[in-house]
């Protein structure tokens, strides 16, 4: 699967920017007095300007309030969010969300989904556009489907063209909230690797969050493990696994070293929250823990 | 994987207004429409109890003769026509951008809405003589009773498809650098319509009641006078007549309604 050229060179609206990100001891929690839910506590990191970040933790650990953080839909009750030293006011396409299932607008066909950021900000004109549009959309096998409308296209090429949609915009940050989720194993599998290709070939900085280990390293330049609720950082592991990935990296020695140094501090994670008594986190956490360590086992049956 | 021609299906592919009258399922309902004037003849034949009473069909039939030669019955249909027609497009200038408007601004709906809802449980019905005594003529009247039966449910229908926007969709539209504007415009509005075409659907329906009713109490003019006079003066085939009219009327009306639907969001229609 071949993407062609590099899209961030001689871009004309857009000099090269680094797109850092650093997210400096915050704190978020909903509801007030007793009913009062920390779900993020003083948590501090950096995404690194071209590296893809990647983001895990038990599911409802409160990764999404934090992308939605980063991406300027929430604020934050401390701490800050900066941008290439900027602070984050808002939501803006520098940030660009591909969401958990799909956002494509159901009442546009593919193209004018794609078309859609640069057409709101009068930026370029029509013909022009649409050129570049379609050429992203043949890249991604999705030319003949441009006057479908999302609800005529298969999950995975729903994902393909959010993924065009945010990409054509050439922002900064691409942050992916569990974009793969709900997908069935082999698309979700075709996904993650033509995902790996398109960020190995545009390198632009990339947040991923998912809940499931053997995805996160697959994809990752560095590691983020979250605590249980509420969210902070537990460790960052550099994953060191030559790019470009291929899946059969999964059977290497280094890739198992990374999942077992990653495997005992979510494991650790559980006991506290066991120690801690919370009978609900504890069989959340086991369940996603669970989850975690079967996933790999079943795909290298499956995988050459 | 997608069909790449999606067969038509029975609900919700009409491309010309023909094609929303007459299709697969409008000819099974022929059908069946077929089969009860044959039964409802019969029945009359036979002097079935409760049923029998009921001019046939051929009564009906020789009686409609003379009936369409009358221009009387012809405006009867117009004056109807005319007043749901207006009450109803009136209703939508008003409801669709308060209904909106109450979806996009919380501290107007917060002022609005208990009004709403204090007024639309009372019955269009019950407005009819309040609505004699304020308006200088009964045709205002009569088209101001015909409004409030699709004013609310407009309104409401409005509202609750403007609060059902999927948060995800403003979120990535903002993110992509829309403006208010365009956010309203090109989500909010779009993201509504299917709720809007409900209402409009549900609405028609009410109007269509509420004329009629209204017609037999305060007025002498249109399909719902011509039943009532049909009964006052005794033509039981005329009853019938009218019956049946203000039935296809409100058939044809809410099949422009499902027309227009199916023409503006053409995204439900794929499934």
């Amino acid at each position: 699967m071949s993407l062609g050229e590099n899209r961030w060179e001689g871009k004309q609206n857009h000099k090269p920017r680094p797109g850092q990100m650093e997210v400096t001891s915050i704190f978020k929690s909903y509801g007030m007095g007793p009913l009062r839910q920390k779900v993020i506590e003083d948590c501090s990191f950096n995404l690194e300007s071209g590296k893809l970040t990647v983001l895990i933790g038990p599911s409802g650990c409160g990764k999404t309030t934090l992308i939605n953080i980063l991406a300027g839909y929430e604020t934050v009750d401390s701490g800050s969010v900066k941008i290439d030293g900027e602070p984050v006011k808002g939501p803006g396409w520098d940030r660009l969300v591909v969401f958990q299932e799909t956002a494509l607008f159901p009442w546009m066909t593919t193209l004018e989904n794609v078309m859609y950021g640069h057409l709101v900000r009068r930026e370029r004109g029509r013909k022009e556009l649409e050129e570049e549009a379609m050429d992203l959309l043949k890249k991604v096998g999705l030319a003949e489907f441009r006057d479908k409308y999302p609800l005529q296209l298969s999950g995975g090429m729903q994902r393909r063209a959010e993924l065009v949609r945010a990409l054509i915009n050439t922002p900064k940050v691409m942050m992916m909230d569990e974009p793969f989720r709900g997908l069935d194993a082999m698309t979700r599998e075709l996904m993650q690797e033509y995902y790996v290709r398109l960020f190995e070939e545009n390198q632009v900085t990339n947040l991923f969050v998912t809940s499931e280990l053997e995805e996160a390293i697959f994809l990752a330049d560095r590691l983020i493990i979250l605590s249980n609720r509420p969210a902070r950082v537990r460790k960052i592991i550099t994953i060191d696994l030559p790019r470009p990935r291929e899946f059969h990296a999964l059977t290497s020695k280094e890739y198992l070293d990374y999942k077992r140094e990653a495997l005992e501090i979510l494991h650790a994670e559980a006991m506290k929250a066991f120690a801690g008594g919370s009978r609900v986190a504890v069989a959340d956490f086991l369940e996603a823990f669970a989850e975690l360590g079967k996933k790999p086992e079943e795909k290298r049956e499956a995988s050459p | 994987m997608p069909t790449q021609n999606p067969a038509p299906s029975s609900a919700g592919s009409w491309n010309t207004i023909p094609d929303a009258i007459f299709n697969k399922t409008a000819y099974r309902g022929i059908i069946a429409i077929v089969l009860a004037i044959l039964f409802w003849e019969t029945a009359a034949r036979l002097s079935f109890p409760v049923i029998g009473k009921i001019p046939a069909p051929s009564s009906v039939i020789a009686s409609m003769n003379n009936l369409v030669r009358d221009t009387y019955y012809w405006e009867s249909w117009l004056v109807s026509f005319k007043r749901v027609f207006l009450g109803f497009i009136v209703a939508q200038i008003v409801g669709i951008p308060l209904g909106l408007l109450m979806g996009i601004r919380r501290y107007f709906r917060d002022l609005t809405f208990p009004i709403i809802e204090v007024m639309r449980p009372i019955p269009p019905l019950a407005w009819v003589p309040t609505a004699v005594i304020f308006w200088p003529t009964p045709e205002m009247s009569m088209t101001f009773v015909t409004f409030l039966g699709a004013f609310f449910t407009m309104v409401l229908n409005i509202l609750g498809g403007v609060r059902n926007i999927d948060i995800r969709y403003v979120r990535a539209a903002r993110s992509l650098g829309s403006s208010d504007r365009d956010i309203f415009w090109r989500i909010v509005l779009p993201a509504t319509l299917p709720s809007l075409f409900t209402g409009m659907t549900v609405g028609m329906g009410i109007t269509w009641e509420v004329v009629v009713a209204a017609e037999m109490i305060a007025s002498r003019s249109g399909l719902g006078f011509l039943t009532w006079k049909s009964y006052v003066a005794g033509d039981f085939p005329a009853i019938v007549i009218g019956m049946i009219s203000i039935g296809v009327a409100g058939y044809i009306s809410s099949s422009l309604i499902r027309y227009a639907g199916s023409r503006l969001t053409p995204w439900l229609k794929v499934i």
